[in-house]
């Protein structure tokens, strides 16, 4: 039975640019998946563990979050904290019994870079072949 | 401050299996400090009961709230506002917070979410450590300062004790002997000469050991 995943991405306004671009068709034709939901956040530091968790109980299989490189941040240490708690949800994941990979950080370049798509496409095959998350 | 951790989910969610109605309650006290039970904490928990409760074929209607404090009365009767919204609650608060929900309202189930673990203070950010036990009858004027009852694994009033190697405890090496600390601070206070006489046999009463302990204040009560 095909499946397409409900991927729920959170991303920074520096590394999500590509979005913008060519008012958004641009990621389309570079084969952004479509069934990825993109919500851009001032800075992934300002997402709380509870918007992560959020996103699952709404139906998510998979969330990610894309911010700047750890040790190159336009809010210096933004990326960082975003990884710890999307850390805290993997570790929280696992304790009940999910796999953990359905939360995942990626740090990225700021501005248009191939690595987005890809990051999302990766993203995609992982939690396709994952299959429905239990919630 | 009163420190401690969350219990791990499976724990939780087996307390609350069978409820429908939860109210997950944070402390605005020491465990917010500590970020173990405070208004963020027991939203984040909130969301994770949910999650275990619905992975397990199981639903359950889970909100957050919290108190000033969970360790005066008056802050529990603030219980009251959630009335009929909630079968069981789930505190966030350290173990003192659960006892007086429990002892004030008897009706009231309530499951502890957190294993309160020591009084502390934070080392750097994200570490804590242990720095008193509440013994009753401090010696910190006898010892710099440093508490041999919560930081010597033997609570030695007498130490180092042989098992000190190179400022490290024997239970581990990465712990250091208290011991060691009181002397190089003794020194530096040029109080050395006072490590030269033997704590005598300690009373414990004073400690866990007399029982649950009870303080009255003559002036305080009206
Ligand atoms: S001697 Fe007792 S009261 Fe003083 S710091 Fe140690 S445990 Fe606390
Ligand atoms: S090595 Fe030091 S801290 Fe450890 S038990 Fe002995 S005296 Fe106490």
């Amino acid at each position: 039975m095909s499946f397409t995943p409900d991927i729920r991405l959170f991303s920074c306004h520096y590394t999500s640019q590509q979005s913008c671009a060519d008012e958004g068709h641009e990621l389309q034709q570079l084969n952004f998946p479509e069934n990825i939901k993109m919500t851009r956040v001032v800075c992934t530091g300002k997402l709380e563990e509870t918007t992560l968790l959020k996103a699952f109980e709404d139906g998510a299989d998979g969330v990610y979050v894309v911010g700047c490189p750890a040790d190159g941040c336009h809010n210096v240490k933004g990326s960082q904290r975003a990884a710890k708690r999307v850390e805290a949800v993997r570790s929280a994941l696992g304790e009940l019994g999910v796999e953990k990979e359905r939360a995942k950080m990626f740090f990225l370049p700021r501005g248009l870079h191939p690595e987005f798509v890809g990051a999302a496409q990766e993203m995609n095959k992982l939690v396709t072949e994952l299959g429905p998350s239990p919630f | 401050m009163i420190v401690a951790e969350r219990k791990p989910l499976a724990e939780i969610i087996e307390m609350v299996q069978d409820c429908k109605k939860i109210l997950v309650l944070a402390c605005r006290g020491c465990v917010t400090v500590c970020s173990a039970g405070g208004e963020r904490e027991a939203e984040i928990l909130a969301s994770l009961i949910r999650l275990g409760l619905k992975k397990a074929g199981k639903s359950a209607e889970v909100f957050d709230a919290s108190l000033v404090r969970q360790c005066d009365k008056e802050y529990i009767d603030a219980i009251d506002q959630f009335k009929g919204q909630y079968d069981a609650i789930v505190s966030t608060a350290c173990g003192v917070g659960v006892n007086f929900i429990a002892n004030l309202r008897p009706k009231d189930n309530v499951f502890p979410a957190l294993n309160t673990t020591f009084f502390g203070g934070s080392a750097e950010q994200g570490i804590w450590t242990e720095q008193c036990a509440g013994c009753g009858d401090c010696v910190l004027h006898l010892t710099g300062g440093l508490c041999p009852v919560a930081r010597c694994a033997k609570s030695l009033m007498n130490g180092p004790c042989g098992g000190s190697v190179n400022g490290r405890c024997e239970i581990n090496s990465e712990v250091d002997c208290v011991w060691q600390m009181i002397y190089d601070r003794m020194g530096c206070l040029q109080r050395q000469e006072e490590m030269t006489a033997s704590a005598p046999i300690r009373d414990w009463s004073t400690s866990r050991h007399g029982g649950p302990r009870k303080q009255v204040r003559e002036d305080l009560t009206v």
